[in-house]
């Protein structure tokens, strides 16, 4: 498996970082891309070039080629994605979807993508067209690094960062910029709108994101995505979201807040079809747009990825020493399931107003978040290690705790009227 | 100078940095100049991780680039969302800012010439361990517990002092 590992070498992992691998001896100095060098591939060069082979150069070139095959794999991630939201969408409004292409229409999106690669590339001629080049990229790169810090298996990540989840952030708070500059160089009223919408949005759910992470870390006492799944190997009570009444509370606010991030309904005010056309992306067309899609599907599948990551055991199993839901498959399927309940409620639930998005975020998601923090440091106080009792009296205040909101608080909200926007 | 990995991306990151601020000053549009910071910004998060500051890396990607520069786009596109706009600098200012830049370079060439040889960190056998752990000892549990309380404070009066001017008054 260890050779698994040395394929997935990133970028990142050059001489100087040991301190990314806090897990190993720095005495050993490991470089997966030189060591693979020394000792792979200059054994197979015929001998005179062997001798004058820089090995500098060689590990470069490996390391390009790794990150290359990250590169290339993912984005067949989207292009499963995108099928699999057309038939979600088709039969939730009872139809069957695409079915022309290939066996059910499975090769629908890849006539797709090829239509879009030879349509034309359309740069508005009184835009910015320098930065109008550039946006796409950005947004198509931050969402691609987010993946290099996430533990698909034991074995199979990128790199093991010691600060995996805040570099998570840290990138993903770098799309925002992306947005905005494709809104901007676009030079349109409905590009700006929907970048100006994009960015109030995505800076203010960051906040709830990231006070829902750190209950997370509080517990782990870690910020590295290996040991945050390490922790939660004894099986699906062991899991963060089941760990403390707290943490189940802090799943959901990270998991709507995520939907909220990538901009998808019942969040979608960026890109409401109905008020600005197409949102910042209005002005794109061809390849440019569909970085612009596959971004978005990527992003869909690393938020839900990330919230398996935290809160539903990673690629640990759901039976402690079963390989049940554990592992790459297991890693997966769960992930899946979190794609396709948003996509559920992208083809349920109606759009938020604006005010009602900020009121959400602003007036319920921020100060719930903080009393879960407040509310896992008295728990880490009370139960400083994980033991069955607390186990079950976590998981019995969770269980009193959704019966009570079913039936009390449920009724009573729905009665409630609606404010009206000021 | 010897070609290593290191050097090359040191280099190219230094390069990076100093190159886009360069442009921060010298380009006339200021949405150019607020992206060309956002490279600046990055490139010094990079250098960061050459000196083995992890936290402080991402920390800076976070703030600066998420945060801070966010709002200076917001600002500028809120107050005039035309596609120029463009700076104009006066003599005065001009010779204002020469004499910032010759004594903050003043300053920094005196500080680079009375630093004693330049070694790796790793050189004298100290173990480099991850550095999130001790900057949480440090501030919440050691001798930086009251500045950062502080600080904190400070924030949450902005906090509310914000709120308070931009909130609509009701008058019954």
């Amino acid at each position: 498996m260890s050779d698994f590992r040395a394929m997935f070498v990133g970028f990142p992992d050059f001489n100087v970082s040991e301190n990314f691998f806090p897990n190993i001896n720095l005495q050993e100095k490991l470089n997966w891309a030189e060591e693979f060098v020394q000792n792979v591939l200059i054994p197979r060069l015929p001998e005179a070039v062997a001798a004058h082979f820089p090995v500098e150069l060689g590990t470069v070139l490996v390391m390009f080629a790794c990150a290359g095959i990250f590169v290339g794999v993912v984005p067949l991630l989207p292009l499963f994605l995108v099928l699999a939201e057309r038939k979600v969408a088709a039969r939730f409004q009872n139809r069957t979807g695409p079915m022309r292409v290939g066996p059910w229409g499975t090769l629908q999106t890849l006539a797709d993508g090829i239509k879009l690669i030879f349509k034309e590339d359309f740069i508005p001629p009184q835009g910015d067209k320098l930065l109008f080049l550039l946006a796409p990229y950005i947004i198509f790169a931050c969402s691609f690094a987010v993946f290099a810090a996430i533990p698909f298996g034991q074995n199979i990540l990128v790199s093991p960062f010691n600060i995996g989840i805040f570099y998570i952030m840290a990138i993903s708070s770098v799309i925002v910029m992306g947005v905005i500059m494709a809104g901007w160089s676009s030079n349109s009223k409905w590009s700006l709108l929907g970048s100006l919408r994009s960015a109030a949005q995505i800076v203010s759910y960051e906040i709830p994101l990231g006070l829902s992470i750190l209950t997370v870390v509080m517990l782990v006492e870690s910020l590295n995505m290996q040991e945050i799944v390490a922790s939660q190997s004894n099986g699906i009570f062991s899991w963060l979201i089941f760990r403390t009444p707290f943490t189940f509370i802090a799943f959901f606010i990270f998991y709507i807040s995520s939907i909220a991030e990538v901009n998808r309904t019942p969040f979608d005010l960026p890109e409401a079809e109905s008020e600005i056309v197409a949102g910042f992306h209005t002005e794109y067309s061809g390849m440019r747009f569909a970085l612009f899609f596959i971004a978005e599907y990527a992003n869909m599948f690393a938020v839900s990825a990330i919230a398996v990551t935290l809160f539903l055991g990673g690629w640990e199993g759901a039976l402690p020493g079963y390989d049940f839901l554990g592992g790459l498959p297991g890693f997966v399927i769960k992930t899946l399931a979190l794609v396709f309940l948003m996509m559920w409620l992208r083809w349920t639930l109606p759009r938020l107003r604006v005010d009602q998005l900020m009121n959400l975020c602003w007036k319920y998601f921020i100060p719930i978040a903080f009393f879960n923090i407040l509310g896992t440091g008295i728990w880490g106080l009370i139960f400083p290690e994980d033991t069955l009792v607390s186990t079950i009296i976590s998981c019995a205040i969770i269980y009193i705790g959704l019966i009570v909101a079913y039936t009390i608080a449920g009724r009573t909200l729905a009665q409630k009227p609606e404010p009206q926007p000021s | 100078m010897e070609f290593t990995l290191k050097n090359f991306i040191f280099y190219g990151f230094a390069l990076m940095t100093v190159a886009s601020a360069l442009l921060v000053v010298t380009v006339r549009n200021i949405v150019h100049a607020a992206f060309s910071l956002m490279v600046t910004l990055f490139g010094v998060a990079g250098l960061y991780v050459f000196l083995q500051a992890d936290f402080l890396a991402a920390t800076q990607v976070i703030v600066y680039v998420g945060g801070i520069l966010v709002l200076i786009l917001f600002g500028v596109m809120m107050t005039s969302g035309r596609l120029e706009m463009r700076v104009h600098i006066e003599r005065g200012q001009l010779l204002l800012g020469g004499i910032v830049s010759l004594a903050l370079l003043t300053l920094l060439l005196t500080v680079i010439a009375n630093t004693p040889a330049w070694k790796n960190l790793t050189d004298d056998g100290t173990e480099l361990a991850p550095t999130t752990e001790r900057i949480g000892e440090l501030i919440l549990n050691g001798p930086f517990l009251l500045p950062f309380e502080v600080v904190s404070v400070l924030l949450l009066v902005a906090l509310i002092g914000a709120a308070l001017i931009s909130r609509k008054e009701v008058r019954e």
